[in-house]
């Protein structure tokens, strides 16, 4: 079995995250506590999963310039990976909030339906709403050629709807999420510096984990239509 | 010579637009059906309310005409597409050019949902009591997003109508792309019920929810040529 480089790269990256990640030192917190370490997690689960949607609209793109089926697949498969990180992404942020949010003091934060309230949560939210339409809105067209062209307007159209969102909603709720100003971990001076060691490769290497993910999938999904077309 | 082409191409494109919005105006007219529909739709689902809300207080009111406007939209905007023929779509293909076809459909909802607003907003105030303190303004943001509701989900029309199941898969593309709108406009709309904002704050959200409807605008004139060609 022969890897490319990128791969290398990423199993190396993974291992470093994972294991920088649990043993190298982090800046004590008295809420956070060791739970800071879940920020190479969750935090990169969201990174990864904006990457990969950016490369899906990309490929909606390019469908719509040049009409070739690998492009369709292409945004198909990256979307679906996004997708998938994106849940794990609230399933890290759920474990990391019932250890530092969830107080049985503060009704504001007793149910779930109180943490849904979220700005960070409603935009994940609707994030994920947005591909799971995509999905259906594919699934809904029978006609292969109408399918992709007119999933990938609608991956254009709502991607370019999306980002405004996601920087709007936080700026008309009041939030606990970290990064109450914006966007969480893209400014600098949020992190320290030593989590930034880990942090950024780890975001990288989600991202390429991702992609190998999803490059799998298209793979199997062009031997999938060949052998129905040849047929 | 050669320089008076593009302004003649846009002179025609404008009398194309004109002549389709006048096409659909007409259609409203002569098909009458279609339009008492939808009034009976806002004035059945406000009866639905007003039996089931006694007494709403302005937090509940504000948010359920919110939800009402939502669903008038889309009910009366589907038909803005779905009512095209397959046939005739071919006929418009022939004759106009993509740009011109959805900048008017575009047009025409946003004109449809002005006035369904307004009748909304009439009805909703006859049949549940008005909590507002400035009434005009909370009309004007009424207006303002009912434009807005109009122009998004024209575009998702446009994307449903290729579909199965049409007029469910528009409800499910379009909620998650509207909540930032709504959200906005439920925030904008408490200006009216006498919340004080920060100095400048609702200038700033009528100012954001118009560029959202630009940017609608621009991508159903970029996007709309794609969907167009069967």
């Amino acid at each position: 079995m022969r890897l490319n480089w990128w791969k290398l790269l990423t199993i190396a990256l993974l291992f470093y995250a994972v294991i920088g990640g649990f043993l190298l030192p982090v800046p004590e917190l008295s809420q956070l506590g060791e739970t800071i370490r879940n920020l190479y997690f969750h935090v990169c689960m969201w990174f990864a999963m904006m990457i990969l949607f950016t490369i899906s609209i990309i490929h909606s793109i390019k469908y719509l310039n040049n009409k070739s089926a690998v492009h369709d697949i292409k945004a198909k498969e990256y979307a679906a990976v996004g997708s998938y990180l994106g849940i794990l992404g609230y399933l890290t942020g759920a474990i990391w909030a019932s250890y530092t949010w969830a107080d049985p003091n503060n009704p504001a934060y007793a149910s779930l339906g109180s943490i849904m309230r979220e700005p960070k949560l409603i935009g994940a939210a609707l994030a994920l709403l947005v591909y799971g339409a995509y999905f259906i809105l594919r699934s809904s067209i029978t006609d292969m050629d109408q399918r992709a062209r007119v999933s990938a307007v609608y991956n254009v159209f709502a991607y370019a709807m999306l980002f405004p969102t996601i920087w709007i909603i936080p700026r008309l709720l009041p939030s606990l999420h970290p990064g109450q100003e914006g966007n969480p971990a893209l400014n600098f001076n949020d992190i320290d510096a030593r989590m930034r060691m880990v942090f950024y490769p780890a975001v990288i290497g989600w991202t390429l984990l991702g992609a190998w993910i999803a490059g799998l999938n298209v793979r199997l999904e062009i031997i999938k239509e060949k052998k129905i077309s040849n047929v | 010579m050669q320089s008076l082409l593009p302004f003649i191409k846009t002179l025609n494109t404008k009398r194309q637009i004109f002549a389709l919005l006048r096409k659909d105006l007409l259609l409203e007219r002569r098909q009458q059906h279609t339009l008492y529909g939808i009034l009976l739709y806002i004035a059945s689902t406000i009866f639905v309310i007003y039996l089931t809300l006694e007494d709403p207080d302005a937090t509940t009111w504000n948010a359920v005409f919110w939800i009402t406007q939502l669903f008038i939209c889309i009910n009366a905007v589907a038909k803005s597409f779905l009512q095209e023929a397959k046939g005739r779509m071919l006929y418009y293909y022939t004759i106009t050019s993509p740009v011109a076809f959805i900048l008017s459909k575009l047009l025409y909802n946003a004109i449809l949902m002005i006035a369904m607003s307004i009748i909304n907003l009439l009805v909703y105030t006859a049949m549940l009591g008005n909590p507002t303190a400035s009434y005009f303004s909370f009309a004007a943001v009424g207006i303002l997003g009912g434009c807005g509701l109009g122009l998004i989900f024209t575009m998702l029309a446009a994307i449903a109508s290729k579909a199965l199941q049409q007029a469910s898969l528009m409800a499910i593309l379009g909620f998650p792309l509207i909540l930032p709108q709504l959200m906005m406009l439920v925030r904008l709309s408490k200006s009216a019920f006498g919340e004080i904002f920060k100095n400048g704050i609702p200038l700033q959200m009528i100012l954001l929810l118009l560029a959202f409807d630009v940017l609608i605008i621009i991508l159903s004139v970029i996007l709309f040529p794609f969907l167009w060609k069967d």
